[in-house]
């Protein structure tokens, strides 16, 4: 989120699409509701009415991926309408940059595009720059050849009829949401957008986002009380587990993971340090040579120094260009290529889309690690349905771990807000913190290697200082995480002395000066103590910001961006609407994003969106790896002979994988069905958690299916009826829920029926639950991410008999 | 009259309660006696944050001197969630207190249909010579272009959003230094 949960209180308009936050975010909805009090709208677009459209003053349905044409529609109302914020998007945007004479789009596919490697040339959609290098504008953004000319010309053809005809939403729902959502565009008012995995499990999943930021930068509410682009993360740490990157493509901080041919850290430095020649561009991201140094002092301590590179070298490359996902681990698993596997904290037999290449591909490894509080369909996979045991080879060792309440650390939740828990219950016998299996099994390994071994250094020299006594210490590894200065620095007429606690990124050094973990987190653990662990309740700015209650990512800024909630006089855009304001020469209010004067002190300010190089958000995105304004294709199986947009049916540049068990099908009469996946407030994510607690499983007991009456009649299944539901990949046995929340959609003149499952049942238990919806879903997603395609996706749905007792 | 929850206890826990009940403006003698047969009374207070979605909410737990789990609920003081709680927070203690929960490592041997449980020490050892050998024999010191690498290729790691931040970072340290290219977690899903 670049807000938080209690700032959502202080908007105007709140659309709640890409998500059922009622259900998967519960209290959320507090704050929704306090801003309802207040007057606020509340619309929800789902496929389904859900618990959240229930309390919505406007709900309308879409077919499941079809967010992009539902949006693009409305850029084209707020652009065509003059109902944009043009003082901010012309300042605070790239929408007055001159895009260079290469760009171009035509029928689906923008320049660039190499057909047989599946893959654009971005260089070809470049901005025009001036004699300095810096990108050419025009403010008054009427320059045919400006971002919000051409993205106005790309919009146009969103049509409210080719809209409907895609979306199977009427013209006339469409233009309620449009309409309310772009009065937000008023300068005094704020709307925000709560989504979920409804948006990003999509082969359009990053430009379905990407769509809505654009929305959000040019009706002015980015970086604003009540605005902001808000993801609601699933996971209680999904946000500090991504910012610490546990994932192939970045280091902690978001330091992206090298590549082979950057063989020293001047040349990592070199390529992945961004330049500006832009006098008024911040540039951020220019001090990441010192995140990386300090990275690495925290990885490898007093080993790292100047003269071995600080351990760049000991530390693995990538192949430039290739990419190492979920997607790619399982199709290489399901090809017998790793011999070892970790599943630590997670199901992937059941979690992952098409759980069958899953289960097959763990059959294929000679060993595997699970870490878990309860057993689990990873762990047992060898007995799930269809197994043979006396034919699977791989060792698996299962690990029990403790609870969250055994054991003490921090999380961050969505708005970034860092909280410290406690060990509050005595771990029963038998059970480990993760913390400590993870000391315990780095102290082995490091042992056996001090005989022989390829390649010990890193393994020998990983810094084990935080480590007394083989125990785990969470304050040790925080406090490495906010980072240490290495040795006695003055810095900007500071003396810091060598051992003590780092108090803000801006004083880390690339010099091997300082230590890091996480840049990002520099600062949450200083000399004054553990920030995470506050609970002072105070409120100065009244706009629910609680700056001395945990701490925020970064230098707990709780509102990010948030120097563009002001004007170019540097004063709030909604004066009733205060969380930063420059006053007699300083600001007053959240922490800024930056301190330099606002926009009007020419001579010593800085752009407001500060990490990107040309300081303002992009509104054109050449950076993405399928074009720099969101198009629609449609998702990798679906129901329709074509895209109404273009000959493109689906996106040009979507991974898709080639083994048998990859098989996929659109407009085929065996799956005629769109289908898709969600969660139930009672059980969390697999249910792995919460399938084994007596409360949780009264309440949800067994996988259903929710149709429309329409389709129950059409099929003859009656609402209680034991229903098979298939794809092209797999199957599973439900139970029909035949219900009005689901209605046909008309598409492009024919009728379209969509089910959906939730995707928290497996076999292992409860017996008769169930088993896992990603049975069905296919392994393909999004080209940016490779997050897969669960959202949209087609089924067949029979009846196998009445329910069982 | 804006109070916490904590200066509430505090006013309400002093000698003088009644006075301070009088105060509030409501009785609280029959909560007291009826909070004094409760089994929370004696039990020590911690705060927690929810361990499932992201939202963040506060939670106080209730345990024994003995460290035994009694109770979670609600932390009316959190500013996000004010006490309030959804159907998976109102249960949480069923999570630890929970005669499903596995006590000890198990063991599943090649071609075997069974689990067998086996000791701490063994399955350390076992794993940490399991990722020795694989290491060892899949090391790559450079690609096919003959790039320096320095990587294992041999073993992959998925997870985990539902540890802390201080085992995240742990875990991509450890991983990074073994080697391993192939790291993923559910924030890919």
């Amino acid at each position: 989120m670049t807000n938080h949960w209690i700032d959502i209180r202080n908007s105007d308009c709140i659309l709640i699409m890409g998500s059922n936050a009622a259900e998967n975010h519960p209290i959320s909805m507090k704050w929704v509701g306090k801003a309802m009090d207040k007057g606020a709208t509340l619309i929800s677009v789902d496929p389904r009415f859900t618990r959240t459209s229930s309390k919505a003053d406007i709900y309308t349905a879409l077919r499941s991926g079809t967010d992009i044409p539902f949006l693009g529609g409305m850029m084209n109302y707020i652009l065509s309408n003059n109902k944009f914020h043009k003082e901010y998007a012309a300042n605070y945007t790239n929408a007055s940059f001159i895009v260079g004479s290469k760009f171009d789009f035509k029928d689906g596919l923008f320049s660039g595009y190499d057909p047989k490697a599946k893959k654009y040339d971005k260089s070809q959609w470049a901005f025009e720059k001036d004699g300095n290098g810096v990108p050419k504008r025009d403010l008054e953004l009427k320059d045919p050849r400006c971002v919000f000319q051409l993205m106005k010309q790309h919009y146009s053809r969103y049509t409210p009829k080719t809209v409907s005809a895609i979306t199977g939403t009427s013209e006339a729902d469409l233009k309620k949401v449009w309409e309310t959502y772009a009065e937000t565009g008023a300068v005094d008012k704020t709307g925000t957008i709560m989504y979920a995995m409804g948006w990003t499990q999509h082969t359009v999943g990053v430009q379905n986002i990407r769509m809505m930021a654009m929305i959000q930068l040019m009706l002015g509410n980015m970086g604003r009380p009540g605005g902001g682009v808000n993801a609601l993360r699933g996971e209680s740490n999904v946000q500090g587990s991504t910012d610490h990157c546990l994932l192939f493509h970045i280091w902690p901080g978001y330091l992206g993971t090298p590549g082979a041919s950057l063989v020293t850290l001047a040349d990592y430095n070199a390529k992945n340090t961004p330049k500006t020649n832009d006098p008024l561009s911040a540039n951020w991201w220019q001090n990441k040579p010192k995140y990386m140094a300090s990275f690495l002092k925290a990885m490898f301590g007093e080993a790292a120094t100047k003269e071995n590179d600080f351990g760049y070298p000991w530390m693995p490359k990538i192949d430039d260009g290739k990419t190492y996902t979920w997607l790619d681990i399982f199709d290489d698993m399901y090809k017998g290529n790793f011999k070892g596997f970790f599943a630590w904290g997670q199901n992937p037999a059941c979690s992952g889309a098409n759980s069958n290449k899953t289960r097959q591909a763990l059959a294929k490894l000679d060993w595997m690690v699970n870490v878990n509080i309860f057993d689990n369909e990873t762990a047992s996979f060898w007995k799930g349905p269809g197994m043979k045991p006396g034919e699977i080879k791989t060792e698996v060792f299962f690990l029990p771990c403790l609870t969250s309440v055994e054991k003490e650390g921090s999380i961050t939740n969505s708005g970034r807000w860092m909280q410290w828990r406690y060990a509050a219950a005595k771990p029963p016998r038998g059970p480990k913190g993760d913390g400590d299996i993870m000391v315990e099994l780095f102290e082995k390994v490091r042992t056996l290697y001090e005989g022989d071994g390829k390649f010990p250094e890193p393994i020998k020299n990983l810094r084990w200082d935080y480590v007394k006594d083989g125990k785990y210490d969470p304050h040790a590894i925080a406090k490495l995480i906010n980072g240490y200065f290495e040795q006695d620095v003055t810095i900007k007429d500071k003396s810091f002395k060598k051992g003590t606690l780092v108090p803000s990124f801006a004083f880390l050094l690339d010099d091997g000066s300082t230590s890091s973990g996480n840049w990002l987190y520099c600062n949450s653990y200083t000399e004054n103590g553990n920030m995470a662990a506050r609970r002072e309740k105070k409120d100065p700015t009244g706009m629910g910001l609680y700056p001395e209650w945990s701490w925020c990512w970064p230098v707990n800024r709780r509102i990010i961006y948030n120097r563009a909630a002001v004007d170019l006089n540097g004063k709030p855009w909604s004066p009733n609407k205060n969380i930063l304001e420059y006053k007699d020469g300083k600001w007053i209010g959240d922490v800024p994003d930056g301190g330099w004067p606002p926009m009007s002190d020419q001579a010593k300010t800085k752009r407001p969106f500060i990490m990107k190089p040309d300081g303002v958000a992009s509104v054109f995105g050449p950076g993405r790896v399928d074009g720099p304004f969101p198009e629609h294709y449609e998702p990798l199986e679906c129901p329709v002979p074509k895209n109404l947009m273009s000959s493109q049916r689906i996106n040009p540049v979507a991974p898709i994988y080639g083994t048998e068990a990859d098989a996929h099908f659109s407009c085929d009469p065996r799956f005629p069905f769109v289908g898709t996946t969600y969660r139930v407030t009672e059980h969390w994510q697999t249910g792995i958690l919460t399938r084994w607690q007596p409360w949780l499983l009264e309440l949800q007991p067994q996988l259903f299916v929710e149709m429309s009456n329409e389709l129950g009649k059409l099929k003859g299944i009656n609402n209680g009826d034991m229903c098979k539901v298939s794809s092209a990949r797999g199957e599973v046995e439900a139970v029909a829920i035949v219900t009005g929340r689901f209605k046909p959609f008309k598409v492009q003149g024919t009728t379209v029926h969509q089910v959906g499952l939730p995707w928290c049942f497996g076999w292992i238990y409860p017996k008769d639950g169930g088993d896992s919806a990603n049975l069905l879903t296919p392994s393909t997603g999004d080209p940016n991410t490779r997050i897969p395609e669960t959202k949209a996706f087609m089924v067949n749905v029979d009846k196998l008999g009445k329910r069982r007792a | 009259m804006a109070l916490t929850r904590r200066e509430f206890l505090k006013w309400s826990g002093t000698a003088g309660a009644a006075a301070a009940a009088m105060c509030l403006g409501f009785d609280l003698r029959p909560v007291k006696s009826y909070a004094a047969g409760l089994q929370i009374l004696e039990a020590k207070e911690t705060t927690t944050i929810c361990p499932y979605c992201g939202v963040g909410c506060g939670l106080i737990v209730h345990t024994k001197t003995s460290g035994k789990l009694l109770n979670a609920e609600g932390d009316p003081d959190h500013p996000i969630n004010e006490g309030a709680l959804c159907a998976k927070g109102a249960a949480l203690y069923q999570m630890t207190e929970n005669k499903n929960r596995k006590r000890f490592p198990l063991y599943r041997a090649p071609e075997s249909d069974e689990w067998e449980e086996i000791e701490w020490e063994d399955a350390i050892q076992k794993i940490a010579e399991k990722i020795k050998e694989t290491r060892d024999a899949t090391f790559t010191e450079t690609n096919d272009k003959g790039q320096v690498v320095n990587r294992t290729t041999g073993i992959a790691h998925v997870g985990s959003a539902a540890l802390d931040n201080e085992e995240c970072w742990l875990l991509q340290g450890i991983m990074r230094a073994l080697g391993l290219v192939y790291i993923e977690h559910q924030a890919r899903i």
